[in-house]
């Protein structure tokens, strides 16, 4: 696990490309310490032997093959699904254009 | 090219049929107007949450017990993260290190020879939706109907060694697919779609060669000929010893050739991790039993009986058992008449050109297997001739009317009688008098030609053996 | 309380605590009840609290909303909260700060602060709120009244904003503990919309309301009464409930969690990690803020740049890094096995006693901004209240005393899975024998 010191702006940025979050030179500083901090905090982990634990990714254990029937219902219409739409075009969600 | 071998492995994603969406009870149905077959979880409006659909999920173990896989002990879904617009929560909910089922294998064969392909892993993901480009405004549009129908996704081990084979896999692919009823398996329609990894290395060589992903292959021969095309590429370009850049390329049908996909800034960083919002899932050994009990016989079983059990070739078995309503009607029909060449014969030809033509399929139909098993029990007793059956065949297609009914209001009866067919040869014999001396010159094309007249006059119905045999007697005075 | 008093109060007291940031004046009849901004009411503003979904409204009710419209409960407004529930001082929201009624100048707790005000200041009997870290718990132990936490999959999620999937559960905010059971009855249950629904029956929840805790053991970790780091006045708050539940025939058992100080560390990797995934959807497409562009691209980070706020931007920031390549298994899925051993802990516990004490919140409400500027310390404001998210356990907090200054401490109690009757019956027999949850603020 990384301390402080291997968090570099580097990797910040990359990751606020990743999340689609642009970052001006001052906020790339300032966002790099304090995760840096945060994961110094967290890096505590470290000191636990987790070799033979199983990991939790869902709370309710037991809980297993929840499945709905397969049969269609009552959709939403066109006109629910674009009520927010912040632009449109006809029935169609309009976006500007995309590369790549 | 003999000194360089090349590998391929395919990745094929294909629609499930079922009537709701993967994770939402959205109707999967194909055409709807835009956006009209949505609700909050396929939207991805915050809030929302998924519940899998019981349907889509047996339908994937069907097809991972078809395919003769292990299936996974506890089944985990993933959120696979990556921003586009057609992925309405940018993440798609998919299958990461724990797929449902993987280490299968598919039997196909290539120009005699036969060989296994390895399966990797099928898993269980949602389609995103579709995008409209519309570049004259600078904008793109969304219709999110398809987002959330369920996709399986097979991938094979890299084994295939050529365009052929790769198709010859994919064919095989189909036929499990259709014979198991889960998909459509339609290239064309986009309900099964095929990306594939090529590279080229030397013989001998055990390394892989640098891989190229080649994508928007939209039907068969596009994959044939993409795969061709990209390794006559790279083998080219490793002779001269250049270097091949790991890439994705697409193919591009109109100009035959694949292009280099633009380089993305990142290379994909999806940030799997499991999917808080399903469970995990569980098949039980029992379970798993009781559906690979139930799988019907597959196609390259159903292959191998015909050849045996009916003495049919290789080839026409090979076809028949593709599509198993096809098999299922030959083999309806062989139990009405036996005649399983001709049953063959008339299958894949006649009667698959008039299903083409009429852009229909076996379901629902007129045209049953009595129907065809009638036709050719007239053709063994004589009471017409192949080429009558072929007019008669149409008919029934349009009427579903018996063929001998058909036969006798046509009056397409065929003609064996001497009495009634005496005079008309004997018409055609004075009708054509410097046939019947080319032909006593020796000219045996002559006699033909005149058969051929006397068929015309009966419209077809005249038995040609007869014809001949009485013709024959004729000239020879 | 009638809705027209209901509405009286809040015109004449919101404008200078901001609990309500969307009232719904024409709300017929029935019960009063604000809903946190994070659930979603159909045709209704539901923010977040965050620029981003300004103007959004849901096409849908969720299923705690469908609930209560059944049972005939007014839906008064939704309040105001911490920004996407990320935080627990309800000053990230961009409709800015909500007040604590006790004392203006102070925090009222979050990420539900605006639902624990609400209640708080009189101006709806009860709210809904929604618990990741103790995001219920820790407003209303620092505003002196009723929250609780459900057990993991006791209420449906459906509707609710996700924060951290594996951790959210929505909860009532109320004025006393009967109220909290009434709440729990009608939005508890089954929901198939929802996978991670338990399928358990729901038990009436008022008939836990007996005044009587004989031979109920009550267990008290050392780990939650450190030496330093927990105000004097919270200490002794606590200690003297502890006195008092033995004094009504509870038995008080010593026990140990031993892994509770890596809680904090735990929930801070997993807690942002799926937040970061739960709000990738926020870019423009379909709803809310959108900042045009010529590339869709350019729009997706314009958009997110603009629309969201800092701590958000933080946690996201947070929540990718430690899922992205290279960096999953050091985090994300070391977390995940420290998670178990922290559930692990509790259920050892559950052993030797059937409830577990301890102070709700280390401090009382501090003032706004003081802990503004630095992350890591508010991130320490939620050490007691985040381990009951990490084993989804039920946990509730009541109040149980006051600081010098006035300001309320809560006493938190624990309980093993769908236990929340036990819960009920502790808080319940402590309410009838201590006067705390009568004393109103003034305002």
């Amino acid at each position: 696990m990384a301390d402080k010191k291997t968090i570099d702006d580097k990797t910040v940025k990359r990751v606020s490309v990743l999340s689609r979050i642009n970052l001006t030179e001052g906020e790339l500083g300032i966002y790099r310490t304090q995760i840096a901090d945060i994961l110094g905090y967290v890096s505590k982990l470290n000191e636990l032997d987790t070799s033979k634990i199983s990991p939790t990714s869902h709370p309710l254990k037991d809980l297993r093959n929840v499945f709905r029937k397969d049969a269609a219902k009552k959709s939403l219409t066109a006109e629910e699904a674009l009520q927010n739409a912040p632009k449109r075009k006809d029935d169609f969600f309009s976006v500007p254009k995309i590369i790549g | 090219m003999n000194d360089y071998e090349i590998v391929i492995g395919l990745e094929v994603h294909v629609h499930l049929l079922t009537e709701s969406k993967a994770f939402c009870a959205c109707s999967t149905k194909f055409g709807l107007k835009p956006n009209s077959s949505t609700c909050p979880v396929c939207l991805g409006l915050p809030g929302s949450l998924p519940v899998l659909n019981e349907k889509a999920f047996f339908y994937s173990l069907k097809v991972a017990l078809a395919l003769d896989c292990e299936i996974q002990g506890l089944i985990k879904f993933d959120r696979k993260n990556y921003y586009y617009p057609d992925l309405p929560k940018n993440f798609q909910i998919s299958q990461y290190d724990k797929p449902l089922a993987y280490a299968g294998r598919v039997e196909i064969e290539h120009g005699g020879e036969k060989k296994e392909i390895r399966i990797n892993r099928v898993h269980l993901e949602e389609d995103a939706g579709k995008l409209i480009h519309d570049p004259g405004k600078g904008a793109s549009y969304i219709d999110l109907n398809r987002a959330g129908v369920p996709l399986l996704e097979i991938v094979t081990e890299p084994d295939m060694r050529s365009p052929e084979q790769a198709c010859a896999y994919l064919q095989a692919l189909k036929a499990i697919l259709l014979y198991l009823g889960v998909s459509n398996c339609n290239m064309e329609e986009g309900s099964l779609r095929c990306d594939a990894n090529i590279s080229v290395r030397p013989k001998g060589e055990k390394k892989l060669g640098v891989k190229t992903e080649l994508k928007n292959m939209n039907s068969f021969k596009a994959v044939r000929e993409a795969l061709s095309y990209e390794a006559k590429r790279q083998t080219e370009l490793l002779k001269k010893g250049r270097k091949l850049a790991q890439e994705t390329r697409l193919w591009n049908e109109a100009e035959a050739k694949s292009v280099a996909m633009r380089t993305k800034e990142e290379t994909h960083d999806y940030r799997y991790f499991p999917e808080p919002d399903l469970t995990l899932f569980t098949v039980e050994k029992t379970t798993v039993d009781k559906v690979r009990g139930e799988l019907p016989e597959l196609p390259r079983a159903k292959k191998k009986r015909f050849i045996s059990e009916y003495a049919i070739g290789e080839y026409a078995a090979d076809l028949l058992a593709r599509d198993i309503k096809t098999a299922n009607f030959f083999e309806e029909t062989a139990r009405l008449v036996n005649s399983p060449k001709e049953i063959a014969n008339w299958l894949l030809g006649d009667v698959t050109s008039i299903l083409k033509e009429r852009k229909s399929s076996f379901d629902g139909s007129t045209f049953k297997p009595a129907h065809l098993a009638e036709i050719i029990k007239l053709i063994k007793s004589e009471k017409i001739t192949g080429k009558i059956a072929k007019e008669i065949l149409p008919e029934v297609f349009k009427t579903g009317e018996a063929p001998k009914k058909i036969m006798e209001k046509k009056g397409l009866k065929q003609i064996r009688d001497s009495g009634e067919l005496t005079p008309l040869i004997e018409r055609v014999i004075a009708e054509n008098e410097k046939s019947v001396s080319d032909y006593k010159k020796g000219k045996k094309a002559a006699l033909t030609f005149l058969v051929g007249q006397v068929m015309r006059k009966t419209r077809g119905k005249a038995n040609p053996q007869k014809v001949n045999e009485i013709l024959g007697k004729k000239l020879e005075h | 309380m009638e809705i027209k008093s209901c509405l009286k109060r809040i015109g004449a007291i919101n404008k200078k605590l901001n609990a309500i940031i969307y009232l719904n004046s024409l709300a017929g009849k029935g019960v009063p009840i604000a809903i946190k901004d994070n659930i979603c009411v159909k045709g209704e503003p539901t923010t977040c609290g965050s620029k981003i979904l300004k103007d959004f409204k849901p096409p849908y009710d969720a299923y705690v909303i469908r609930k209560l419209r059944d049972a005939d409960f007014a839906l008064i407004g939704k309040t105001n909260m911490d920004e996407f529930a990320f935080g627990s001082s309800c000053e990230t929201s961009c409709y800015g700060p909500t007040r604590n009624p006790w004392d203006p100048e102070r925090i009222p707790g979050g990420s539900s602060g605006g639902s624990a005000c609400a209640v708080a200041a009189g101006m709806v009997p009860m709210a809904l709120g929604s618990d990741t870290g103790g995001s219920i718990r820790q407003p209303a132990a620092l505003c002196g009244i009723v929250g609780m936490k459900p057990t993991y999959g006791r209420v449906s999620r459906y509707g609710l904003i996700a924060f951290a999937s594996s951790l959210d559960q929505i909860g009532p905010l109320t004025g006393n503990v009967t109220d909290c059971a009434r709440l729990l009855n009608i939005i508890s249950g089954y929901d198939e919309m929802d996978s991670t629904s338990a399928k358990v029956p729901v038990p009436d929840f008022t008939k836990s309301l007996v005044p009587d805790i004989k031979k109920i053991r009550i267990g008290v970790p050392k780990e939650y009464f450190p030496e330093g780091g927990i105000d004097p006045d919270v200490k002794k708050a606590v200690s003297n409930s502890r006195d008092v539940l033995k004094s009504m025939g509870a038995e008080i058992v010593d026990i140990s969690l031993p892994h509770t100080r890596y809680a904090g560390s735990c929930y801070y990797i997993i807690a942002p990690a799926e937040a970061s995934s739960n709000l990738a959807r926020f870019d423009g497409d379909q709803y809310g803020l959108r900042e045009e562009a010529d590339n869709i691209i350019d729009m997706y980070t314009g958009t997110r740049t603009k629309g969201f706020g800092e701590e958000v931007k933080r946690r996201i920031l947070l929540g990718t890094y430690s899922l992205s390549s290279g960096y999953y298994d050091a985090y994300y899925l070391k977390a995940m096995k420290v998670r178990t051993m922290i559930k692990n802990d509790f259920m050892e516990a559950f052993k030797v006693c059937d409830s577990i004490l301890t102070p709700t919140s280390p401090t009382p409400a501090f003032k706004i901004g003081e802990k503004s500027g630095d992350p890591l310390s508010m991130y320490l404001s939620d050490v007691f209240t985040i381990p009951a998210n990490l084993a989804g356990i039920p946990a509730l907090s009541v109040p149980c005393g006051f600081t010098k200054n006035n300001l309320p401490i809560g006493l938190q109690l624990l309980a093993r899975p769908f236990a929340e009757e036990i819960l009920l019956r502790i808080a319940y027999t402590f309410e009838r024998n201590t006067e705390f949850h009568k004393r109103k603020p003034k305002i």
